[in-house]
């Protein structure tokens, strides 16, 4: 039970991140739900990396050479990379919807339709 | 040579006899296409428009009321007032269609909960559909 | 005649190059434009001919292995690795080559174009970066090998098309639309990436080749599977998923707007890849099939449907790319959903397949000139609205001759090459089911009324007095519609060469599962 608690962490953040972008109207809110939800996914891939008395992979002082892969580290580091480009962007586009349009609410950011 | 090109080249000795033109011949299973003809049909059908075209009047004045258009009499109206734009083209299929366009429309609303809520919500039904059958 | 350099790391050059000319770009914008527009025409034009050199090379050689970080492609397993190719792996096989085809001639063409219909605009260095990482993104998407690898290249692409997208503001309008693209894709983005978490968890390996060795499809391996499916039907606009796609695509300048087009038929290469690649047999391929049949369906009506009534020209345009990919979805699906029955597979199967793929070269191509027309208009007399135009056949005689041949080859008239591929896909589907077959045509006959109006509108009736001083478009804009033209008509007229060299090995690669897995673990 207790080893599940990352995974059931991870839902329980899945559920809240969607919840918040289906239901705010707030961009910047929308923009939040976007962000835990990538949370969510970063929590994900870093509890598939846990091994039980499992050694960093570095090897100065290290007791011995059976080591944890580091892939689930280094693909939840590309994620968080890539996830700080999208929240700027997502931020610049509130910007600029704010400027022009003089409103973050997403009932009013509909433009474009039919 | 890969084996899907010997393959596809046997299939093609056996299915097409004359070898007239390997390029163009597209096999489709059930048949063959080749746009050369086709091609060739429309040049001649361009020469024939051509001939006919070439053996029109010639002897007309430019710019005076023989070159302007006949319309009973009545005077030009102006190039905007011609010109049918595109609002008012296929009004009569719309109308004869406007039950289904009434519901479909709408459902392009803008709003970006709604672009959201489809996506999550086809992913859930293709998870039901997926998982049910496998 | 080429250095055997080039050739053997051409996988990793088409990368590189544009990534790094990316970003010098705007450091040689500082000197001045005309060495930028040298600087970034050469770049694109480098790119080109190595991505198709590499594709030649495969087209001849066979499907390639690029291991980063190792001399030679035989060391794609390390020997103390446990058997798990751990490196990142570029596996270029048919597929990925005609992809990499498309993107090669779409990418020079559309440079071509944006070098002078973006002149007068501000912000350039920012657009030409941008420009160039949306090609390493989809270079990237169809050559990896790697699924990891693979959803790194996705978000590059749209990280770039969504700035791309919101580039000219347009009094916030654009930037909306590219909100929504950008919203959506990172959802999507991150549902790929479960799902790239689920396959490491399971199967302990990043590598497609990998990872389809050990497929199981078990409960996991579904969800992971719908996950996928949806994300990228979603990428490439499938109805009733495709509501930011006439959003984004009217709004993007038209350049950026033809390679968007590219970018979602390198969704749609991720989402056969998944199904064919990483999954084929195991997976149920009746009820897979069927959803992205239905999806196909679905979108060719519902796109045709709405884009009848339009009456901004780019928007219309985008309704119609939904239509056109809901034919490739049909025709790849149908080769799915009979995947595992050989006989079947052989009677019609591969032809749908082909037929479909065949469409997403077609499509980007005609499409691709379409959108680039759409900007030429617009560059002139500065309106999308079709009830603005009109006469525009007297002075853009180029243009309109361009919009011609892409039209006709959208509603798949002969002798151009939509014709071709939706031949193709009528005569299979028919055999696989009738009504199908009798859709699509449908379908056609209604993407020829739209063209007609939207022809009539634009081109026919007179001079009118507000566009009396419209001049033809700029040479450099011709030569990038002339070239997408060129590839529309050589391919309508000779498409029993291209199907036969570039589309046959694509299908059948794609459905061979053996051959790409063994490519990367050896004879296994």
């Amino acid at each position: 039970m207790f080893w599940n608690l990352p995974l059931i962490a991870v839902v329980v953040l899945t559920i809240i991140a969607l919840a918040i972008i289906v239901f705010k109207k707030n961009l910047i809110k929308v923009f939040l739900g976007i962000v835990i939800l990538e949370s969510a996914v970063n929590l994900f891939l870093i509890s598939l990396g846990y091994r039980e008395g499992g050694i960093a992979p570095i090897y100065t002082n290290a007791p011995s050479t059976a080591m944890v892969l580091p892939t689930p580290q280094a693909l939840t580091l590309t994620s968080i990379v890539i996830g700080v480009a999208t929240s700027a962007l997502l931020l610049s586009f509130a910007i600029i919807i704010w400027k022009k349009y003089g409103t973050i609410d997403i009932d009013r950011i509909r433009r474009l339709k039919e | 040579m890969p084996w899907w090109t010997r393959a596809r080249i046997s299939a093609r000795s056996s299915e097409v006899h004359e070898t007239m033109d390997l390029t163009s011949t597209l096999l489709t299973g059930a048949g063959s296409w080749n746009p050369l003809p086709w091609v060739l049909g429309m040049v001649v059908a361009a020469i024939i428009a051509w001939l006919i075209y070439s053996m029109g009047e010639k002897g007309y004045k430019a710019g005076t009321a023989q070159a302007e258009p006949f319309i009973s009499g009545n005077p030009e109206p102006e190039k905007g007032m011609v010109h049918v734009r595109a609002g008012n083209l296929y009004w009569g299929y719309l109308e004869a269609l406007k039950g289904y366009y009434d519901r479909l429309v709408p459902l392009h609303t803008g709003d970006l909960h709604d672009y959201v809520l489809w996506y999550l919500g086809i992913t859930a039904l293709f998870l039901v559909l997926v998982v049910i059958s496998a | 005649m080429i250095p055997s350099f080039i050739v053997e790391n051409s996988p990793a050059l088409m990368v590189i190059v544009p990534l790094v000319a990316a970003f010098i770009t705007p450091f040689i914008g500082r000197i001045s434009s005309g060495i930028r527009s040298l600087w970034v025409g050469g770049a694109m034009a480098v790119t080109s001919a190595i991505t198709l050199i590499l594709a030649f090379d495969v087209y001849s050689a066979g499907t390639r292995l690029y291991v980063f970080g190792a001399r030679a492609a035989s060391a794609a397993i390390p020997p103390d690795s446990g058997g798990i190719p751990i490196r990142i792996i570029f596996e270029v096989d048919p597929m990925s080559a005609l992809m990499l085809v498309i993107t090669a001639v779409s990418g020079f063409a559309i440079v071509l174009y944006s070098l002078s219909s973006e002149r007068s605009h501000t912000g350039l260095e920012s657009y030409y970066t941008l420009y160039l990482l949306m090609i390493t993104g989809i270079l990237g998407m169809v050559s990896t090998g790697d699924i990891f690898n693979f959803f790194v290249f996705l978000e590059i692409l749209s990280l770039a098309s969504a700035g791309l997208i919101a580039y000219r503001i347009d009094g916030g309008v654009a930037v909306e639309a590219a909100l929504k693209y950008f919203v959506l894709s990172t959802i999507g983005a991150l549902a790929i990436l479960v799902a790239i978490g689920i396959y490491y968890g399971e199967y302990n390996a990043l590598n497609m080749a990998m990872i389809a060795a050990r497929m199981q499809f078990s409960l996991l391996d579904q969800v992971a599977l719908v996950l996928i499916i949806a994300a990228l039907a979603m990428k490439c606009g499938a109805v009733p998923m495709h509501f930011w796609t006439p959003d984004a695509y009217s709004m993007a300048p038209s350049s950026i707007t033809a390679l968007l087009v590219v970018a979602s038929q390198a969704s749609l290469y991720g989402l056969f890849r998944t199904v064919f690649s990483l999954y084929n047999v195991t997976l149920n391929a009746v009820t897979v099939g069927w959803l992205i049949i239905i999806l196909g369906v679905l979108s060719m009506v519902v796109g045709v449907t709405m884009a009848i009534p339009q009456k901004n020209v780019k928007r219309l345009m985008a309704y119609h790319a939904v239509s056109q990919t809901g034919y490739m979805l049909l025709g790849v699906g149908v080769g799915l959903a009979v995947l595992g029955n050989q006989s079947l597979l052989d009677a019609f199967g591969y032809m749908a397949m082909e037929g479909g793929i065949f469409h997403i070269i077609n499509h980007a191509m005609y499409k691709g000139l379409l959108f680039l027309t759409a900007g030429a208009i617009f560059l002139r007399i500065g309106t999308y609205n079709l009830n603005r135009m009109g006469g525009l056949g007297h002075s853009m005689k180029w243009t309109m001759v361009f919009f011609v041949i892409g039209a006709l080859a959208i509603a798949g008239i002969p002798p151009f090459n939509g014709f071709a591929s939706k031949l193709m896909i009528y005569e299979s589907v028919f055999v696989f089911n009738p009504l199908l077959a009798v859709i699509a045509m449908v379908v056609s006959i209604l993407t020829l009324a739209s063209f007609v109006k939207v022809f009539h509108s634009i081109f026919m009736g007179p001079k009118l007095p507000e566009f009396a001083d419209v001049k033809e478009a700029p040479m450099p804009m011709l030569l990038g519609m002339g070239i997408l033209a060129l590839v529309v008509v050589l391919f309508g007229l000779f498409p029993g060469i291209v199907v036969e060299s570039l589309i046959t090995p694509a299908a059948h690669a794609l459905v061979d599962q053996g051959a790409y897995i063994s490519a990367v673990l050896g004879g296994a």
